[in-house]
């Protein structure tokens, strides 16, 4: 398993102190995976069609390219959303990515201007909505998908509330 | 001025809105005609037909437009098909500017902008207004949202810095310069050099006089750049053409850059930047500057301004490790940052050098990143973010585990900041002093 190798290989500097990060759905990679195989595979097929007509013997290298694709997407998958994690500190809210690049982001319940719940039809069929949090600043990258809707909304509303608690103008 | 009154826009301003328009329509109209693909009958019972029709909307648009203040509020209503009516709260008012387009002075009319954080253009656009009615608004809206009387007459101001000519044409002939006509020009030698067809550099002439419209873009933009302090906030004035006197209240300012291009340090001039919430859009690059070009000494007076007890020469700043030079191979050893109690400055560049200042409560969110080389040499990118603008505070490159340190002590620092920060109605105080009554 990927996934739970993820969270102790993380350096220093992108842990919480003292807190552990709570990881998001599992499930999340299963969408991101369906997503990609139904992708790559209409791809895959369209490139076979074509080479079918014009090189009847090279029909099959697209597959080959597709699965192959697919085995690394599947792979990096698993891998990103296991380092997809967030903690809730008594004054801000941590979230961290990536893999390649790796982020972390402090946003302080204060500086919160409106936090965003969203779940996609696939989203919904799993079981799994994502919170975005925006502050004025359009850089801000907080969001996390793959969460329970209930969790989602507890999330949404213990933000809002502490967001109110902590308000600073901008 | 009693509250509650509704006010409308300037009588003229359909013309002022249309002829643009009319002007491109005409200009089109007159094009097919030359072309022969059209009669120039047609052209005149279009433009004769359109006048009225125009003149209609114009006089429609102006009678459903009109704005309130009413409590705290401004509301606007417009649209004659489709209303809207659209509240902005005076006390999150983040800058007030007074626009003025050469056909505008020519009328004496004014156009009013109300920032307000977030959106895509100005959020509430006057456009237009008799040019003292909308420094009466202006003032108005300043002391209300200052927490004043709302008939406090407008607040008295003082220059601090004014750009001259001289130095504002120089500035931008040299920054054009360095910009465009050095890389062109080095590219040219070194083509001529090695087919040695010298004549080629002849061709360094419309080179040249190609860049004397970018520098007279900037200088129309910038000319008579004025700084004045009042207590309603900054005031910064310029304008050839088109004028600008934008009012930037007390603590709206988020973040700030001190920029010094390669051929400009020798003579010691730097240009400065601010984010203002609120500025957005094509506005952003002209709205987001706080003094064109200016001697260093110059623009850390204004700084002081800006940001009171803030004396960026007193501050010490740490440079990265030798680690970054893989990751930086020519800038590494003017990458710097650090922080006192009140701001945080990242500085950098070999040839541009650029320092970005942010005050702690300005800060709207942290992040480090780490990309894969970074990650090779332990390293990570420190970066704040304020609102949107032309200066992005990071700090590159630093240790991991310092990085770290920085994310949390300017979360902490910021924390702090805030909880003390003075109110968004500048002029009111938590508690009002027991001052003598003068008069009555």
């Amino acid at each position: 398993m990927t996934t739970n190798s993820a969270p102790t290989s993380r350096g220093e500097p992108f842990a919480p102190e003292g807190l552990p990060w709570v990881r998001v759905s599992p499930r999340l990679a299963t969408i991101r995976r369906l997503r990609l195989v139904v992708l790559i595979a209409v791809l895959a097929a369209g490139t076979a069609v074509a080479t079918w007509f014009a090189k009847p013997a090279l029909a099959v290298l697209p597959a080959v390219v597709g699965v192959a694709l697919i085995g690394w997407g599947w792979w990096v998958i698993g891998r990103a959303v296991g380092a997809w994690g967030y903690a809730e500190r008594e004054d801000d809210l941590l979230v961290t990515r990536g893999i390649l690049l790796r982020r972390l982001v402090v946003v302080p319940y204060g500086r919160m201007q409106f936090v965003d719940v969203t779940a996609g039809p696939l989203e919904r069929r799993f079981g799994l909505a994502s919170v975005q949090l925006h502050t004025a600043a359009a850089s801000t990258d907080a969001q996390i998908p793959g969460l329970s809707p209930a969790e989602a909304a507890r999330l949404r509303d213990r933000l809002a509330a502490r967001g109110e608690a902590r308000s600073a103008g901008i | 001025m009693t509250t509650e009154q509704l006010h409308r826009l300037h009588p003229l301003t359909p013309v002022l809105r249309g002829w643009k328009v009319f002007a491109a329509a005409v200009a089109l109209a007159l094009q097919q005609v030359y072309n022969n693909d059209v009669p120039p009958r047609w052209l005149f019972i279009g433009i004769a037909a359109s006048i009225p029709v125009a003149a209609v909307y114009g006089y429609l648009s102006r009678r459903f437009t009109h704005y309130v203040i009413a409590g705290g509020d401004l509301r606007l209503e417009t649209g004659v098909l489709f209303r809207r009516s659209r509240r902005v709260r005076i006390d999150r008012l983040q800058a007030v500017d007074v626009v003025r387009p050469l056909v505008g002075r020519a009328l004496g009319l004014a156009e009013l902008r109300l920032e307000v954080a977030g959106g895509s253009s100005a959020e509430a656009p006057l456009a237009y207004l008799a040019e003292p009615a909308a420094q009466a608004l202006r003032a108005e809206l300043l002391a209300r949202a200052a927490g004043l009387d709302h008939q406090t007459p407008e607040a008295p101001e003082a220059v601090i810095a004014h750009v001259p000519l001289k130095r504002l044409v120089v500035g931008q002939a040299l920054s054009a310069a360095t910009l465009i006509g050095l890389p062109v020009l080095l590219g040219l030698v070194v083509v001529a050099a090695v087919i040695g067809e010298w004549s080629l550099l002849g061709l360094t002439v419309p080179l040249a006089l190609s860049i004397v419209p970018m520098i007279a873009r900037s200088v129309i933009v910038h000319f008579d750049f004025t700084i004045a302090e009042s207590p309603d906030g900054l005031r910064l004035r310029s304008g050839l053409l088109e004028t600008r006197a934008q009012t930037v209240p007390p603590g709206r300012v988020q973040a700030v850059r001190i920029v010094q291009p390669l051929l400009w340090r020798r003579r010691g001039w730097c240009k400065v930047e601010i984010n203002v919430a609120g500025y957005a859009g094509d506005d952003q690059s002209k709205a987001s500057v706080l003094l064109p070009v200016a001697p260093l000494d110059e623009a850390h007076a204004v700084l002081q301004r800006v940001l009171p007890h803030v004396d960026l020469r007193a501050m010490t700043l740490y440079g990265v490790a030798p680690g970054a030079r893989w990751c930086d191979p020519l800038g590494w050893r003017f990458e710097s940052a650090g922080a006192d109690e009140r701001v945080f400055v990242a500085r950098r560049g070999r040839w541009r050098r650029e320092t970005d200042i942010v005050p702690h409560e300005r800060v709207q969110s942290a992040r480090i990143t780490q990309g894969p080389l970074q990650r090779r040499l332990d390293l990570a990118t420190v970066h704040l973010d304020t609102t949107p603008g032309p200066v992005h505070v990071t700090a590159a490159h630093r240790g991991a585990a310092e990085a770290r340190r920085i994310l949390d002590a300017e979360v902490a620092a910021a924390r702090t900041a805030r909880a003390v920060a003075p109110p968004e109605r500048w002029m009111s105080r938590p508690e009002p002093p027991a001052a003598p009554t003068l008069a009555g």
